[in-house]
C-alpha cells in the first residue's frame, strides 16, 4: 500500500472530464480530496491524497499526467517558527483544513498532521513567519 | 466614591488590588458590582493588534558640516522631512523603495526598538546656512537625540468584523478574505480592550499614562476618526467604529515583544502595536462598564468588497468561538489583534501597578464626547 499527497494544476482550457471517477475505476484507489479551487474556463487546483497499491498509485499519476493534468507530489512541510508568534490568528483565516487554529488560550496551535501543504499559510502571515521545507 | 489620588496613595503602600479586566469578570460573578467596586482599586487593560496609524519623530542631531534634510530615507523606506533641519517622522505603512511591500515604515521601527542599526540617506539643495547636500550614516536608537512614537489612531474602541461577497479571494488590511463569505476575520481584544471598558471616556483622557510597547507612555489627544457618536448598546458599549486615541512614549524604552512589523498581503505594511490602560475604580459605574464581557459586546460585519450591505452583528463570544452563522451556514473566523499578548499586556501593567512603578494619571481634558465624522466630498476646485 502506498499513500501520497499530490497537488493537481487544471489548464485553464482544460475540457472538463470526470477525471476522479475515472482513476478510481480504471485503478481502484482511494482519492481523498483535500482542497479544490476548480471552476470552468479558469485555472484550476486540487490537493488530494491517493490511497492504494504501489502500482495503482503510479498507474494513477501517470493517468493524470497523461491527460494534460499536471501534478506536483508534495514532498515538502509547512514550517512555523513558534518563538516569533505573536498568535494574532491571521493564518488561521484561510487555513482550510483546520490544521492552524486558535486554542482556548487564544494562541496559535499548528497540528502538522492535519496540514495539506497548501501554503495558503505562508502569506496571510503578517510575520512572515511560516515557510516550506523541502 | 474613590478618588484617583487615594488609588494612588494605595499603590504606593503596595495595598492597591489590581485585577486584569478578564479577572474582574469573575470577581463581579463572585461578589456582584458593589463590593467588587469596594474591594478592587484598578482594572488594567490591553490590545496587541495592526494599528496602521502609527510613526516615529527623530531628531537625527547635526552634521559637520551641517545639513537641512529635504529628503530622508532609513532603510531604503521614505520618511517625512519637511520640518526643521534633522527633524524626520516615519510612517508605519511606508514602503521601501527597494523591497516593495515586503519591508516597510513598521520594520524600520521594529529594527530601532530592537536597538539594531539603520542605514540612514538624506538629500538637500543646499543652504548659506546648511551647505551639505546629502548625507550617508547609521543611526539607532541610542544615537539620535530624540525618537520616539507618534501614533495619531490607535486602539480603536470597536471595528467591524470583515467578509467578502465576491467570488474572488480579496487581500485586505483586514487579512485574506475567501470568496462568498468563505471566512470572516475581526479585530479586537474584547473585553482586555482599553475603550471598550470605559466607553464614555469616563478615566481615559488627554494626559492618561499608559503601557506603550512595552514602555510608559501617554494618550496625547483624540485619535484621528474618534467617533464617539457612534450607536451603543444599552450598556453603553459601541456597536462599531467609535472612540480612538492618539498615543505616545519614548522608543527607547519600548521592546520588539510589543512593537511588531506586519505584512498583509497585496495591501502592505503595518504595525503591531501592545498598549495597556489602567482604569482606576472610582465609583460602582466604572466598575460595571470594567465587568463587559466578550458576550455583551457586539460588532457589525463588513463586506470588504464593498459591495453589499450586511446586515448581521456578532458578539465577541460568537467570533473568539472559531465559527459564525452567516446566512444559514456555518462561517469560519479568525482574529487579527493577539488576544493572548493583549493579556500578556494588562498581567505587566498589572505588576507595574502592584510594584508601585507605574501610578495612575488624571486625565487634563475628557476626550470628546460628541465628534462628527466627516466623509472626504469630492468637489469641483475653484480656486
Amino acid at each position: 500500500m502506498k499513500k501520497v499527497k499530490v497537488k493537481l494544476h487544471f489548464p485553464r482550457k482544460w475540457i472538463s472530464k470526470p477525471l476522479m471517477s475515472e482513476v478510481i475505476s480504471r485503478y481502484g484507489i482511494v482519492f481523498n480530496i483535500l482542497h479544490a479551487d476548480i471552476s470552468y474556463d479558469s485555472e484550476g487546483t486540487l490537493i488530494a491524497e491517493i490511497t492504494g497499491e504501489d502500482e495503482a498509485v503510479t498507474d494513477s499519476l501517470t493517468y493524470i499526467d497523461s491527460v494534460g493534468v499536471k501534478y506536483k507530489l508534495y514532498n515538502k512541510s509547512i514550517i512555523l517558527r513558534e518563538d516569533e508568534c505573536i498568535h494574532c490568528g491571521a493564518c488561521t483565516a484561510v487555513c482550510p483544513s483546520e490544521a492552524l487554529t486558535m486554542d482556548k488560550d487564544n494562541k496559535l496551535h499548528f497540528d502538522k498532521e492535519k496540514c495539506l501543504v497548501c501554503e495558503l499559510c505562508i502569506k496571510a502571515c503578517p510575520l512572515r513567519i511560516i515557510s516550506t521545507e523541502f | 466614591m474613590k478618588t484617583i489620588a487615594e488609588i494612588n496613595q494605595k499603590i504606593k503602600n503596595g495595598k492597591a488590588v489590581v485585577v486584569t479586566a478578564e479577572e474582574i469578570i469573575g470577581i463581579v460573578d463572585d461578589k456582584g458590582y458593589e463590593e467588587a467596586a469596594e474591594l478592587v482599586d484598578v482594572v488594567t487593560t490591553g490590545t496587541f493588534g495592526p494599528m496602521c496609524s502609527s510613526g516615529v519623530f527623530i531628531n537625527f542631531g547635526h552634521s559637520d558640516p551641517p545639513i537641512k534634510m529635504k529628503t530622508v530615507s532609513l532603510n531604503d523606506v521614505p520618511a517625512y522631512a519637511g520640518l526643521a533641519a534633522v527633524d524626520a517622522y516615519i510612517g508605519a505603512t511606508e514602503v521601501s523603495t527597494t523591497k516593495g511591500m515586503e519591508y516597510g515604515g513598521g520594520h524600520v521601527i521594529q529594527e530601532l526598538v530592537a536597538g539594531k542599526d539603520v542605514k540612514l540617506r538624506a538629500f538637500a539643495d543646499g543652504t548659506d546656512c546648511y551647505p551639505r547636500k546629502s548625507i550617508e550614516t547609521t543611526i539607532n536608537k541610542y544615537n539620535v537625540n530624540q525618537i520616539y512614537m507618534y501614533n495619531p489612531r490607535n486602539a480603536y474602541q470597536n471595528y467591524p468584523a470583515a467578509t467578502n461577497s465576491t467570488k474572488k479571494t480579496i487581500y485586505t488590511y483586514m487579512g485574506t478574505l475567501l470568496p462568498e463569505f468563505g471566512n470572516i476575520t475581526y479585530s479586537t481584544s474584547g473585553e482586555l480592550s482599553p475603550l471598550l471598558n470605559d466607553p464614555y471616556y469616563r478615566t481615559i483622557g488627554l494626559g492618561t499614562r499608559i503601557f506603550l510597547g512595552g514602555g510608559q507612555g501617554y494618550v496625547t489627544w483624540q485619535g484621528t476618526q474618534h467617533n464617539p457618536g457612534q450607536a451603543r448598546g444599552e450598556n453603553g458599549v459601541p456597536l462599531s467604529l467609535a472612540g480612538t486615541i492618539a498615543v505616545s512614549g519614548d522608543l527607547r524604552d519600548m521592546s520588539e515583544d510589543f512593537i511588531r512589523a506586519a505584512v498583509y498581503e497585496k495591501y502592505g505594511v503595518s504595525l503591531f502595536v501592545g498598549i495597556g490602560i489602567p482604569i482606576p475604580i472610582i465609583d460602582v459605574e466604572m466598575l460595571k462598564y470594567t465587568a463587559v464581557r466578550n458576550s455583551e459586546i457586539k460588532t457589525s460585519l463588513a463586506d470588504k468588497s464593498g459591495n453589499e450591505k450586511l446586515p448581521e452583528t456578532y458578539t465577541y463570544e460568537q467570533l473568539q468561538s472559531g465559527s459564525v452563522e452567516f446566512r444559514g451556514e456555518k462561517v469560519k473566523t479568525a482574529p487579527l489583534s493577539s488576544i493572548s499578548k493583549a493579556r500578556e499586556i494588562a498581567g505587566i501593567l498589572k505588576e507595574w501597578i502592584e510594584k508601585g512603578d507605574f501610578l495612575l494619571t488624571e486625565a487634563v481634558a475628557p476626550l470628546p464626547l460628541e465628534n462628527k465624522v466627516n466623509k472626504l466630498e469630492i468637489r469641483e476646485i475653484k480656486l
